[in-house]
């Protein structure tokens, strides 16, 4: 039970995403906004690229070394009274946390932001199994309520207008007056407030995600900009984190110099309003805390990733950085990706999590104009990776047969440029004799992708290497 | 000026797209490499392989890759009016020969010799100005592979504003993709048009009358839809303007000077 990816769709999800006005309107606040706000996030701190450098290194120095760090946290949370449990599948992740539940007779849970817990589909599989999780994150809350997934890996519902919140909110929140006044963002933030107040309050487990777990430390480390993520870990009977093995780095230290580039290249902010370091349960003299903590640590394929041509990826952090600067994000928004993960990191980790047979659009749809990997904290080749993936598709003969065949005729004139250039000497001067009378083509056989939305300009004439040798013929 | 003697042999990389359909560029960067003192030769070529590259099929991108090599080597400089093309050659081709202790040292050798054709003006051979004369206002759209992958963004600014009768008049976003993508655009042709749709909308609220780049790829993407929105605006490659070589109708016109309808074939 993960959620169905539409992503072989993708074609279909693009198209369906470009003629929804709603998403239209929505999509601008991220190229707009998170753009502008990371520049100049940057610009003010003249040590931000060394920063970038000093990440990179930090995650590959863990990446390399993962199985120790991985077994000196596991130690620490134990010392702490914690438990770790590693799940290799997602399934074996979801029995983790309903084993928990049950155990504790949960009938609510109460959840943070986590894109783990999107990844092994938790709400779906508790839900089915009578335990009812509450997202208590904002955009969570909100997609949560219209039964979708996340369409941005750091804003949830970045993809709806104001105007769809309020709708949603009127429709489920029936208990409030109807004629309330919800004009006013802050309106609906206090709504879901005081709606959230009594779920955190009666909740038996509480879930979260983790951006960091600390090998030193043994701490689970969460960042928001709600509080909602302390409130689900601290009320509840036990605190469940949802983590993945590349969350992990060594040291306290090494988590405050990730910490400088991920809410800079994220939000632009210079720090989260909440940074929340859990370690172990309540002990005796703590005024609050969970009776139980709970690490659930995921491979679902990722270490598999250790030692290949995509292991780099392992090094991100998800600030959502590449998405926010990426041209093909800001057209079709999260959603069409049609899986957990969009944008530029979704299209190189998808690949790696539920195959490329499944995900190969999303390597593909890329125009590698580079600029995710120009923002990204820990500099992951992001475009090479896309290309990777290509090279996967094309070894196993999954890229389509037009493609296949086309690029073949190509080649084999590309390959031997004596052929080339008689044979495109002919098709030019063809070609500019047809479009000489307007300069341009409104329609192309073959060419149609084109044609639909632009026109083709006519040749000029005979090719570029033609004139020039016969100019050097006649000067001789 | 700067630079080299007249002895500086640059093989000129014409990149297929000019090669094809619009050579006044490739003789524009050949006069403006002259002017410069350089003594410009054009090997025999096709294309440096970024289809097969990008479309995952390495073998053939690599059969391609050995054979501009072995082209150019000759050559002091090989030179390409293309930050797309370029950047292939240069920080792409190194990862087509990784593996293979025979060939590095010749890759080496051809990627540290290898440049975009306007970053090579300025940043090798020194050039500050030109001899060019352009009435109009001009935009200048930052190609991705160029900016990103070999830091072209001041220089052909630089050098347009020693044109005389040019002004620059930025547009926003100037350094957002313009949805080409090579075959990106026709195997997502949707989102392709709008990427481009936006890009149209950027150079059109930017008042210049005329669009340059310097990648005929993304000129050709921007000029069709700026063509096929009715939009006014002139689109050409930065060296046509450089080169004081504007004669040429520009990029999808007409000898007249363009129709406005955007009509099929051949005058009646």
């Amino acid at each position: 039970m993960t959620h169905v990816a539409t992503s072989p769709r993708f074609k279909d999800n693009a198209r369906a995403a470009l003629a929804d006005p709603n998403l239209q309107e929505s999509l601008k606040f991220v190229e707009v906004n998170f753009i502008a706000r990371r520049r100049e996030a940057a610009d003010r701190l003249p040590e931000f690229e060394a920063l970038r450098d000093a990440a990179r290194d930090i995650k590959n120095h863990t990446l390399a070394h993962l199985d120790l760090y991985l077994e000196a946290y596991e130690a620490r949370v134990t010392a702490a009274g914690g438990q770790v449990h590693y799940a290799a599948t997602a399934e074996d992740a979801r029995q983790v946390v309903l084993g928990i539940c049950r155990r504790l007779g949960a009938k609510t849970v109460t959840k943070g932001k986590s894109m783990i817990g999107e990844e092994i589909a938790i709400n779906d599989f508790l839900e089915a199994n009578s335990v009812q999780p509450i997202e208590t994150d904002l955009g969570e809350y909100i997609v949560q309520l219209r039964g979708e997934i996340p369409s941005h890996i750091i804003a949830p519902a970045v993809h709806l207008t104001k105007a769809q919140v309020e709708a949603e909110f009127r429709r489920v929140h029936t208990h409030l007056p109807a004629d309330r006044n919800l004009v006013e963002p802050t309106t609906l933030l206090t709504e879901a407030r005081g709606v959230l107040r009594e779920k955190f309050l009666a909740a038996d487990v509480g879930i979260t995600g983790a951006n960091f777990l600390v090998a030193e430390t043994g701490t689970s480390i969460i960042v928001t900009n709600e509080g909602n993520g302390d409130l689900t870990q601290t009320l509840p009977k036990a605190h469940i984190v949802l983590a993945s093995i590349e969350k992990m780095v060594p040291t306290l230290e090494d988590v405050a110099t990730l910490l400088r580039v991920l809410a800079r290249s994220a939000t632009g902010q210079d720090m989260s309003v909440y940074t929340t370091l859990s370690t172990g349960p309540r002990r005796a003299d703590d005024p609050d805390g969970p009776g139980e903590y709970h690490v659930v640590i995921l491979d679902n394929g990722r270490s598999a990733m250790v030692g290949s041509a995509f292991q780099d990826m392992l090094r991100c952090i998800r600030c959502g950085a590449c998405m926010n600067h990426c041209p093909v994000y800001h057209a079709v928004g999260g959603h069409a990706y049609g899986w957990v993960y969009p944008g530029p990191m979704g299209a190189v980790l998808t690949p790696s999590l539920i195959g490329v047979d499944k995900a190969g659009h999303l390597p593909n749809a890329s125009t590698f104009c580079g600029r995710c990997e120009e923002v990204c904290p820990v500099r992951i080749p992001l475009p090479r990776m896309m290309r990777a993936w290509r090279e996967r598709e094309f070894e196993r003969h999954l890229s389509p047969a037009t493609v296949r065949s086309g690029l073949a005729f190509w080649a084999a004139f590309a390959r031997r440029p004596r052929l080339y250039g008689a044979a495109t000497g002919i098709a030019m001067r063809l070609l500019a004799l047809i479009g000489r009378g307007k300069g341009r083509f409104s329609w192309l056989p073959l060419a149609s992708g084109w044609t639909r939305f632009r026109d083709f300009p006519s040749p000029q004439g005979a090719t570029f290497q033609q004139q020039w040798r016969a100019r050097r013929r006649s000067s001789e | 000026m700067a630079g080299p003697s007249n002895n500086t042999r640059v093989g000129l990389f014409v990149t297929c797209l000019v090669d094809l359909i619009r050579p006044s560029v490739g003789f524009a960067a050949v006069k403006l490499l002259e002017e410069a003192g350089c003594a410009v030769e054009v090997p025999r070529q096709s294309c440096c392989g970024q289809p097969a590259f990008n479309s995952g099929d390495r073998a053939t991108t690599r059969a391609i890759a050995e054979q501009v090599i072995d082209a150019f080597a000759a050559y002091d400089y090989v030179v390409a009016p293309s930050g797309s093309c370029a950047g292939m050659l240069k920080t792409h081709y190194p990862e087509l020969f990784h593996d293979d202790p025979n060939w590095m040292p010749r890759v080496d050798a051809f990627c540290a010799k290898t440049y975009e054709l306007v970053s090579f003006l300025v940043d090798v051979l020194g050039v500050s100005r030109v001899d060019a004369r352009f009435e109009g206002a001009v935009t200048y759209h930052d190609s991705c592979s160029g900016l990103r992958e070999l830091g072209v963004r001041i220089q052909p600014r630089r050098l347009l504003g020693t044109v005389q009768g040019l002004t620059i008049k930025e547009m926003q976003d100037a350094e957002t993709c313009c949805g080409f993508g090579g075959t990106f655009c026709v195997k997502y042709p949707d989102i392709s048009n709008a990427i481009v749709g936006k890009k149209a909308a950027n150079i059109a609220a930017s008042g210049a009358d005329t669009l340059l780049a310097g990648d005929l790829g993304c000129l050709m993407n921007m000029a069709g839809k700026l063509q096929r929105e009715g939009k006014p605006i002139e689109v050409r490659h930065v060296a046509e303007v450089l080169a004081g070589m504007t004669d040429e109708p520009a990029i999808g016109m007409a000898e007249s000077g363009g129709t406005e309808s955007d009509g099929m074939e051949s005058k009646p």
